[in-house]
């Protein structure tokens, strides 16, 4: 969402660029598309995954803990959301999305624990019991989905001071709010001390305990915001995005994305996560779209829809090896591209003006 | 390298120059005419292809075939695709995708998969589209008075499990020889596996009978704990409700492995195709499973599409040989029912020749009346059983026959049976919608 070029404390052209998304966001957007389709299919999943990319990025991009499991963390950040508005009267939606965050923050520190005695690639298997015992859970206790047969439930609409917001672009409004404050949130923390005692832990845990930094708390409080960011994204993934509550919807698989929206998209920046959320989320809807649209009658339809497949996989390949940085930093050279380019015209211009 | 650049840009304008001209021409042709747009939000790829082919398949063959055969009263069928991968959240995107094409809102809407339905499900009434789930889905939708614009015609889980227990109850020879017995209800962890249950459970408990339920996390590839499980169970029978290809085949392997016979198996509607019998070689002779549709290709409307789409080599499945199958035979038996509620929604609504909205077309599918004569004049009587769908009663017949398999097809074992007490089932069905009325304040319209 924000710059990443300029690492310390705020400058001119950060606040110049978070207004001009800010405006993006809720003037431009509004104004400019119309279409149910686009909130409804692509906004709000888009920002909602973003979301739960965040908090695989503190966890896995700051703190360097190879994590698997954020979307049991987006199932317990949902179920608690839709017990929460059932069991408490007059809840307002905000602080039950809040403390829905902090229910995932919980098990994000239990299942975090593993953390301080294994790391790398066994740290992984064992945070994935907290994708199999959440949904586990979930499915084996009727309580949790209000004893529904079926085990599909209906999500309440959300209501924020008496005002229903259940059309696409109102809950648009709602998505666009929550991930702004959360994400200059995880800026300010990458930024400050906390940021630094995550990158300190995972350029070199030893080095990081040396120096004072308890390894319990750091780790540990990398695994609650992860989770607590997952749960919110999780709870608006289900309230606006599904409009059901299903476990089987957070399953492993949905891991598996977020993990590889973090990757592509570009370890240890917050902008990747959102640009990475939106490959791997957008991507295979172009694809889609291309396929049925272009060559449709050409090519037997089973074939377009298993090429789609192949050639996602294939440009996930190419961009580890072109680009393994991600797609930030790719974003990054563009930018720098774009900017030498135009330089030497407003270069005079600025001189002139100081 | 700079050279490079223009040569590619003009290559990339004309392609989009031809794909614009393209796309205009067939818009245009299009527009000379009345059309009527439907949705295809097929699952072609991942586990459940087989599936999502032959159904799909169907769908799309039949409307190219009532197409080729003038159109319903002059209006030509358009569709659009989108794959879903058998996936609620692709389901979703699919859905607002395919909801409007050249300004027309689809009427109806087949997600051929529980998960996905119920992830539309309430969408339906706001967007006036009617959801038809052809034996899959939310079971309560069957009253029509809580769900006016979700149907499951033809015939629900409930139903289907129902009647799988009453065949059981035959072949021991009466409900009261069923005390005592246990069945093992086995089944893929996920809504779709047990939504059977609620009913399930309380005819067992009415019979006296065990019932033990397994579940199998998906994709349910992995089955050997649970098969010796059911080994130390001995049960008398297994009920199994498996998804894909590769489950329900290894569960037929798994079952000859612990020596389980499987002439004492019933399976799901959704296993019960050739796709999912031939992978288990010689372990899958003798399994008997339920069909809402059942399979062959010597139904006159069969053999039509073969003739004329197939014959114009414009049908849809790759492989011809499974026009006929038991998937594609389903997808045929639902596009039936969405090309004779567009009739009669054309002619309740005065709009005969004229494209319809979708409250009409609900409406119209509300009024599908297909007697055993209609299903003959439009040459499935037999593949499908008569039914009539009313204001309160969603689900049509109920019915299912039951099938074997013997090594190399399906043969037909019962003829079209009801629940031992549909009645019973109703109430069911009607007590869980009412549960979700009240939890919705949604008010049930009077029939």
């Amino acid at each position: 969402m924000n710059s990443k070029f300029s690492f310390l404390g705020y400058t001119k052209g950060d606040l110049f660029n978070f207004i001009a998304l800010l405006a993006v966001a809720l003037v431009v957007v509004p104004l400019l598309v119309q279409s149910e389709y686009w909130y409804s299919s692509i906004l709000i999943p888009w920002l909602c995954l973003a979301l739960a990319a965040i908090g695989q990025q503190i966890v896995m991009g700051y703190a360097g803990q190879l994590a698997l499991g954020a979307a049991g963390f987006m199932a317990a950040g949902a179920f608690a959301c839709f017990n929460l508005i059932l069991r408490v009267p007059d809840i307002p939606f905000f602080v039950a999305l809040m403390l829905s965050g902090l229910v995932a923050a919980a098990f994000g520190v239990l299942f975090g624990l593993p953390s301080l005695r294994v790391r790398g690639i066994y740290l992984m298997v064992a945070t994935l019991a907290s994708q199999f015992f959440i949904i586990w859970m979930i499915d084996k206790f009727g309580w949790f989905k209000n004893y529904d047969t079926s085990g599909i439930i209906t999500a309440q609409d959300i209501v924020i001071f008496g005002k229903p917001f259940t059309s696409p672009q109102e809950m648009y409004f709602v998505i666009v709010v929550v991930v702004t404050l959360l994400t200059i949130l995880a800026i300010n923390m990458a930024r400050g001390s906390t940021g630094r005692n995550w990158m300190a832990v995972r350029d070199m845990d030893i080095a990081a305990e040396s120096m004072g930094i308890s390894l319990l708390k750091t780790k540990l409080q990398a695994f609650a915001i992860c989770a607590f960011y997952c749960g919110v994204a999780g709870a608006l993934f289900a309230f606006t995005y599904l409009k059901s509550l299903e476990p089987v919807a957070f399953d492993i698989k949905l891991s598996f994305k977020i993990l590889f929206m973090v990757i592509l998209g570009g370890l240890g920046t917050i902008n990747g996560a959102f640009i990475g959320a939106a490959f791997i989320l957008l991507f295979p809807v172009l694809l889609n779209s291309i396929g049925n649209n272009v060559f449709h009658g050409a090519i037997d339809a089973t074939i377009i829809s298993s090429i789609e497949q192949v050639v996602f996989g294939v440009l996930i390949i190419v961009f580890l090896i072109y680009e393994p940085l991600g797609m930030a930093k790719l974003w990054d050279n563009i930018k720098q591209r774009v900017i030498s380019k135009i330089a030497p015209k407003s270069e005079p211009l600025k001189q002139k003006k100081t | 390298m700079k050279k490079k650049f223009p040569k590619t840009r003009n290559y990339l304008m004309a392609v989009a120059a031809l794909v614009a001209v393209a796309t205009m021409a067939m818009s245009e042709s299009a527009a000379a005419q009345e059309k009527q747009y439907f949705p295809i939000a097929s699952s072609r790829v991942g586990p459940y292809s087989a599936m999502g082919t032959g159904y799909y398949g169907a769908q799309i063959d039949y409307m190219n075939y009532v197409n080729m055969n003038g159109g319903v009263n002059g209006v030509m069928l358009t569709w659009q695709e989108c794959e879903t991968e058998y996936n609620a959240v692709k389901t979703v995107e699919c859905y607002q995708r395919l909801l409007e094409k050249d300004g027309q809102r689809i009427v109806v809407f087949d997600t051929l998969g529980t998960p996905g339905a119920y992830a539309v499900i309430n969408r339906m009434a706001d967007d006036n589209v009617v959801l038809a789930q052809y034996g899959y889905g939310r079971t309560d939708g069957a009253d029509g008075r809580v769900w006016p614009w979700v149907f499951n015609a033809a015939s629900h889980y409930w139903s289907q499990i129902a009647v799988k227990m009453k065949f059981m109850a035959e072949q021991e020879g009466g409900v009261e020889n069923m005390r005592g017995k246990k069945i093992v209800h086995l089944h893929i962890d996920s809504a779709y596996g047990r939504e059977p249950l609620p009913a399930m459970r309380k005819i067992a408990e009415d019979w006296g009978v065990t019932l033990v339920e397994i579940s199998i996390p998906p994709p349910g590839l992995e089955q050997q704990s649970q098969w010796l499980q059911i080994r130390r169970e001995q049960p008398d029978w297994v009920t199994f409700w498996g998804a894909g290809s590769g489950m329900n085949s290894t569960a037929m392997t798994n079952a000859a492995r612990v020596g389980f016979p499987r002439d004492r198996m019933i399976y799901v509607t959704f296993g019960a195709a050739e796709e999912d019998m031939y992978p288990a070689g010689d372990a899958a002779v003798g399994t008997y499973a339920v069909a809402n549709a059942l399979p062959g290709d010597d139904y006159p409307l069969v053999a039509a599409i073969k003739e004329e789409v197939y014959g114009a080599g414009e049908g849809n499945l790759a492989d011809e040989s499974r026009v006929g199958s038991v998937y594609w035979n389903r997808g045929l038996g639902a596009a039936v029912m969405w090309i004779e509620a567009l009739k009669n929604a054309q002619e309740m609504h005065g709009k005969v020749g004229k494209a319809v909205t979708g409250a009409e077309f609900r409406d119209g599918y509300e009024a599908l009346n297909m007697t055993e004569s209609r299903l003959g004049e439009i040459g499935i009587g037999g593949m499908v059983a008569p039914f009539a769908i009313s204001c309160a009663n969603h689900e049509g017949a109920g019915k299912f026959a039951v099938m074997q398999w013997d090594g190399e097809k399906f043969q037909q074992i019962t003829g079209w049976e009801a629940p031992l007490d549909p009645a019973y089932i109703r109430r069911l069905v009607e007590d869980s919608a009412a549960k979700f009325a009240s939890e919705n304040n949604i008010t049930p319209k009077s029939c």
